[in-house]
């Protein structure tokens, strides 16, 4: 202690006044982050907002202002109200389907057994690892013609090789993939989440309820839920919000085909404002997906604040 | 009474679920491996059985990798990307998660949310009006631009893992330090710091790993194969037109996805931590 005492006597400047007042330096700290996330989250935002109400193209650059045009245009498109219903059924189905298999497989990794470090590990892999990097894996598993699902179907003598599913291109199908890789992704996240959740909860508070003579049920349901369901919900909130805006599954596996059945806000934002250019538009698109994350981000402040009092 | 069927019964479903989990989530890999080192006269014969290898096990698509595409290339970019931005991401998310801990009461707990929000801002509401600023910046196509992007997700996410991180040191440490005449820099820097190497360690490897799975940004700003990541680069430019390299995909993707799923493993449950800001305590 005496070293650090005289160190810091050695180096005191006329600049010391500053690093002494926490007034002064709790802000001069934060302010590189804020600074940073405010030029390039903020802004671009901004910038976002007013391009969806402009008529900026990358071959027309103006910032004519041209009101809410944009929305009613796309709005009548039935492309954009085919790809508004599949975001939501591609994010609903893949959140569900996620979370019962995060459920269960929680409650499996729940008991200690031999080996459980190890399964952990690879149950953990498909969330770990890049989501682009893992959808081509799956792209190579549902090939219309390699496809290792079609030759073991075939060779358990479920289907024919002549009827056998082309599973990227027909629509209904190819929707099922889509939702099914993206619920594949988010298992282990869930299963984390529970996991973290459950293990959480005081034994005592356990046993207590277990000398009043709740049985499993009740104990389940009127202590451990209401307990992790903080933390379950933000994981969920997680979830929902990049589930509903992404972009890389789509693009990778079906780039939105066939026919739009995949077709989702995320990607007919990027189709129609980069690959098209149209930037006007491609922003009022996904501008859409503006009004549900509000809402789930309004979710989660109250879950999160709901955990401090 | 031990009731020996029921509990071997109980015990086989139990393994049978554990199994089904287990190849759920790892069969995908399991097939990049298998698919990366097979001859390609193996991989396409449907009358092979498709999962073992039924010829010798091959190289020549790993040298193919490295030889006739920009791989190598690739692998220095993401490793450039990535160490720049955990230098970006340190600098401005220590002093904030410090600050927003210690220093500005309930100021600061707002302000920690409301930073931990915009980790939530998804790039696909982004990318156009980014991509309009990087033209701006003169970085069009270049992999500086993602330097340049890729700090507005890890500092959110980083600054709120080192806020509750730096809630649990205790108070004592510095207060012993600016009794001895520290100023409260000097006993953030020479306290604090040393004390956090563990959380320092968590920021590090999660910035890195999450430059590696960012995949629209990079999607978006990016189109020389000179200038891109690895993922990106591995997912599009092993696609000639509508015919794909499976041998080569796989094995490219083998090789950028193993160090993230190490790394995420022994870091798992700080993530979880960071995630749910300390929701368990």
């Amino acid at each position: 202690m005496v070293a650090i005492a005289e160190k810091s006597l050695k180096r005191r400047s006329r600049f010391q006044f500053i690093l002494d007042r926490p007034k002064v330096l709790g802000p001069l700290f934060v302010s590189p982050a804020i600074l940073y996330v405010l030029a390039l989250v903020g802004v671009p935002f901004l910038l976002a907002v007013y391009y969806s109400v402009s008529a900026y193209t990358i071959y027309s650059q103006s910032y004519k202002f041209v009101g809410l045009s944009n929305f009613f245009q796309i709005f009548q498109s039935d492309i954009f109200r085919t790809t508004l219903a599949n975001t939501f059924i591609f994010t609903f189905g893949s959140q569900i389907l996620g979370l019962v298999l995060g459920k269960f497989g929680a409650l499996l990794l729940l008991r200690p057994f031999p080996g459980r470090k190890i399964v952990r590990a690879l149950i953990v892999l498909p969330w770990a690892v890049p989501v682009a990097l893992a959808t081509v894996a799956w792209e190579w598993m549902f090939d219309s013609l390699y496809s290792v699902i079609n030759w073991t179907l075939i060779a358990l003598g479920f289907i024919d090789r002549s009827d056998a599913p082309n599973w990227l291109g027909t629509p209904h199908l190819a929707m099922l993939c889509v939702m099914v890789v993206n619920a594949w992704r988010f298992f282990p996240f869930a299963i984390v989440i529970f996991l973290a959740g459950i293990t959480a909860v005081p034994q005592d508070v356990i046993d207590a309820a277990t000398v009043d003579g709740a049985g499993f049920w009740r104990r389940n349901y009127q202590i451990i839920v209401p307990i992790i369901a903080p933390i379950v919900v933000v994981g969920l909130i997680f979830g929902t919000v990049f589930t509903f805006t992404d972009l890389s599954i789509v693009y990778l596996l079906t780039m939105g085909g066939p026919v739009n059945a995949t077709s989702v806000l995320g990607f007919e934002g990027f189709q129609v404002g980069i690959l098209s250019g149209d930037v006007a538009h491609g922003a009022a698109i996904s501008l859409v997906m503006l009004p549900v994350l509000l809402v789930l981000v309004v979710v989660m402040l109250r879950f999160i604040r709901r955990r401090e009092i | 009474m031990p009731r020996p069927f029921a509990t071997a019964l109980r015990e086989g479903g139990f393994f049978a679920a554990v199994a089904f989990f287990v190849i759920l989530a790892a069969f995908p890999f399991y097939w990049m491996v298998i698919t990366a080192f097979k001859e390609n006269s193996d991989l396409y014969d449907l009358s092979n059985i498709p999962f073992w290898f039924n010829e010798m096990p091959t190289l020549e698509h790993i040298e193919y990798l490295f030889q006739q595409t920009l791989f190598a290339r690739w692998l220095l970019n993401s490793t450039v990307i990535g160490l720049c931005v955990v230098a970006i991401t340190l600098v401005t998310a220590l002093p904030a998660g410090y600050a927003l801990a210690r220093m500005t009461g309930r100021n600061g707990e707002a302000l920690g949310i409301g930073i931990f929000l915009t980790y939530l801002v998804p790039p696909t509401l982004l990318f156009l009006p980014l991509s309009r600023v990087i033209t701006v910046l003169g970085l069009q196509d270049s992999m500086w631009s993602l330097v340049l992007v890729y700090p507005t997700f890890t500092i959110p996410f980083c600054t709120w893992l080192l806020m509750g991180f730096f809630k649990a040191v205790p108070r004592e440490i510095e207060e012993a330090a600016i009794v001895d005449g520290c100023s409260i820099f000097g006993a953030f820097v020479k306290m604090v710091l040393p004390v956090s190497v563990p959380a320092i360690l968590t920021v590090v490897i999660f910035t890195f790993t999450l430059t590696l799975q960012e995949f629209v940004y990079a999607l978006t700003f990016i189109s020389s194969s000179a200038q891109k990541t690895i993922t990106l680069g591995v997912v599009t430019d092993l696609v000639r037109g509508d015919i794909y390299f499976w041998g080569e995909l796989m094995a490219g993707a083998l090789i950028a996805a193993i160090p993230v799923a190490i790394a995420y493993n022994l870091f798992l449950d700080r993530f979880i931590a960071g995630i749910t800001g300390g929701a368990v305590k």
